[in-house]
């Protein structure tokens, strides 16, 4: 770790640098340009209602929380069971940890109604809710963190970074777990009846987390015209591959067991058959383009020694994780609530009908802040400090 | 306290709480909640409200108690996706038999509520009498009680409101319910829906009491059937329904 060679000693790349920040300072602004004036007029100039309380800003929040969980895996293997290759990545693994979460709960923040009262919400606690419990997981997960990335940088903190790290890992299984647990208390709703919700959520941390990690470091790698070792890139790959097929096999059991239930059929057949474009996005999104397509680039010969093919299998399942989100959050809410099970419900607040949905432009300005957060935050950070991982040769094995 | 009603106070301290929120907070908190009686006199837990109705006598059609419910609480009573309703006329048809019964759905004030568990803030709140509110002062808008009543019965405020009443307090940005008009209950009066559904003459709404066993609404519940909506999610709702 400590010959890790400079990020920016000699690059001369200032100029690439400057250019990144300023895109994502542009997104940042449109995003901020996008909060404000709903901050002014009120939610009633996005798409969100009554009806969908939550929309595009929580499919993307709630990606990017469950996918900072999830990064940190990375760091998991290399501390907590001691591999080399993930041990190298730790201190990247962390500072996405960070960084992704922050642009998780930036969006989240700004989608309230009432963001300006981010003091009440911070002083005022209901312990007994889950979501209290999130923003307490949240602020410990970022001190967590930023302290195991302290004792893995600093050497005289060096021997502290295994029980932190442990700590870190048991932290963010208790933040996944936090996260899905959200859904799953919300029984009223059809959709989120199952105990599933949190393993599951659990497991799509582990694949979105290592999906995004392998983005940045791919990028790191290119910007520093450094080829990856095959060795290394296909242990990760294969890593992904499971996680990936995990993630599958997890939706398949949800769905099953669901279907189990006769109270639920009307839902399974609404999210997998004919519900809107729910089902749509469900097999094409999230199955197919986020799993079955990334499986077989990964497992295609040769894959091993194509960094821009894993590339590719990562973004997939970064749209894929978006397609889970939409299908998840969007469109349990679509489902009509059965006020009266065994009745056909009708008034003038929409009872007994799909709810439809449209997101406003604002909605998607206001969603890609999260990314941009964690672009800025991410640039900035592995340009002042050293967070390339290098792999010595003698680490494979 | 009666500063503190005027519309123009409340304005200005919505704009202002970004930066003086921590500052003038406590103050204010108090009267974030609609509420008749005064703050240190509090709500009873020797009471608990309720009402029951009877579907047989809700009229199809008549929306006597939706209209009061706006006038009262200064609703538009407009009816797009994103406008409050606090209550609604609901017609529901069974399935198999076809069988059709009209009613008026409103927030069930349930003794476990769903919305109190989840809120983050603790905004959502239960008053020892029963009443389940909003302390708009606390309320972030985050929505998630919404996702968490079984009952569709809260609305989140769209858009910036003018014209209020100052006895209830609302606000963009803020999540809201039916609050039984607590204003009117802590004064002795029944909720406007109820009085609205007699002067019509259809008595198909009965308010009061349910641990006062002479009070009408605790007799007529051991005269007759009543069901609670969705009872298997355990919620000990406030609101009865009979004749479904
Ligand atoms: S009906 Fe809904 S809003 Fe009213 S107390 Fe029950 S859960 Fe809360
Ligand atoms: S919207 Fe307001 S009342 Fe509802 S859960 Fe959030 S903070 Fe609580």
């Amino acid at each position: 770790m400590t010959d890790v060679t400079c990020f920016s000693a000699d690059c001369n790349k200032s100029k690439l640098f400057w250019g990144l920040l300023a895109l994502g300072g542009l997104v940042m602004l449109s995003t901020l340009s996008a909060y404000f004036y709903i901050e002014h007029h009120g939610h009633i100039v996005t798409g969100m209602n009554n009806q969908i309380v939550w929309g595009l800003p929580h499919v993307f929040a709630v990606f990017l929380i469950v996918a900072a969980s999830g990064v940190l895996n990375v760091a998991s293997i290399g501390s907590v069971f001691g591999k080399k290759i993930y041990k190298t990545r730790s201190p990247l693994s962390g500072l996405l940890a960070l960084t992704i979460l922050a642009g998780g709960l930036a969006v989240l923040v700004l989608d309230l109604g009432r963001s300006d009262r981010i003091i009440v919400a911070m002083t005022h606690y209901n312990f007994k809710s889950i979501f209290a419990l999130n923003m307490i997981f949240y602020t410990g997960f970022f001190a967590i963190v930023g302290l195991y990335l302290l004792t893995l940088m600093d050497r005289k903190l060096k021997p502290w970074s295994h029980p932190v790290g442990f700590l870190a890992f048991l932290w963010r299984l208790a933040l996944t777990t936090a996260t899905g647990s959200i859904f799953g208390f919300l029984v009223a709703r059809a959709g989120y009846n199952s105990a599933l919700y949190a393993p599951m959520f659990i497991i799509y941390s582990f694949a979105y987390g290592l999906a995004c990690f392998l983005v940045v470091q791919t990028a790191m790698y290119k910007w520093n015209n450094i080829q990856i070792d095959e060795y290394v890139l296909g242990r990760i790959k294969n890593l992904l591959a499971v996680f990936v097929a995990a993630s599958l096999y997890f939706t398949a059991v949800l769905h099953l067991t669901n279907m189990y239930f006769a109270k639920q059929w009307d839902f399974e057949r609404f999210i997998l058959v004919e519900g809107d474009t729910y089902p749509m996005i469900f097999w094409l999104g999230q199955v197919i383009v986020g799993g079955i397509i990334p499986l077989l680039m990964i497992f295609s010969p040769g894959a091993a020694k194509s960094p821009a093919r894993i590339l590719i299998a990562a973004l997939l399942v970064i749209v894929g994780g978006h397609a889970q989100m939409y299908v998840t959050i969007v469109g349990v809410q679509a489902f009509p609530l059965a006020i009266f099970p065994g009745y056909a419900e009708t008034s003038s607040f929409f009872d007994g009908v799909v709810h439809p949905y449209s997101p406003s432009t604002l909605e998607v300005m206001l969603a890609l802040g999260g990314m941009a957060t964690t672009f800025l935050l991410t640039t900035v950070a592995v340009r002042i400090l050293k967070f390339l991982p290098i792999d010595k040769l003698d680490q494979k094995h | 306290m009666t500063a503190s009603h005027k519309p123009e106070r409340r304005d200005f301290l919505k704009t202002g709480a970004v930066v003086a929120g921590a500052a003038i907070a406590p103050g204010v908190l108090f009267y974030g909640i609609a509420q008749g009686r005064a703050p240190e006199e509090g709500a009873s837990s020797l009471v608990r409200w309720g009402m029951l109705i009877d579907t047989g006598k809700c009229a199809n059609g008549c929306t006597a108690c939706v209209n009061a419910c706006n006038t009262e609480n200064g609703l538009s009573g407009k009816t797009g996706p994103q406008d409050s309703q606090w209550i609604r006329k609901l017609n529901i048809k069974h399935l198999q038999t076809g069988i059709e019964h009209n009613l008026p759905m409103l927030c069930q004030h349930c003794a476990n509520p769903p919305c109190v568990d989840v809120c983050p803030t603790g905004a959502s709140m239960k008053r020892a009498d029963g009443i389940v509110l909003v302390d708009r002062h606390i309320c972030i808008g985050c929505r998630y009680c919404m996702m968490a009543c079984p009952y569709k019965a809260r609305s989140f405020v769209h858009e910036p409101l003018a014209d209020q009443n100052p006895d209830v307090p609302r606000g963009k940005g803020c999540v809201e319910a039916c609050t039984f008009c607590v204003q009117r209950v802590d004064k002795d009066q029944q909720p406007a829906c109820v009085e609205a559904c007699n002067a019509d003459g259809h008595q198909a709404m009965l308010f009061g009491d349910l641990r006062n066993p002479e009070s009408a609404i605790a007799k007529a519940m051991l005269a007759y059937a009543s069901v609670e909506v969705r009872g298997d999610l355990g919620l000990n709702t406030g609101v009865r329904y009979q004749g479904i």
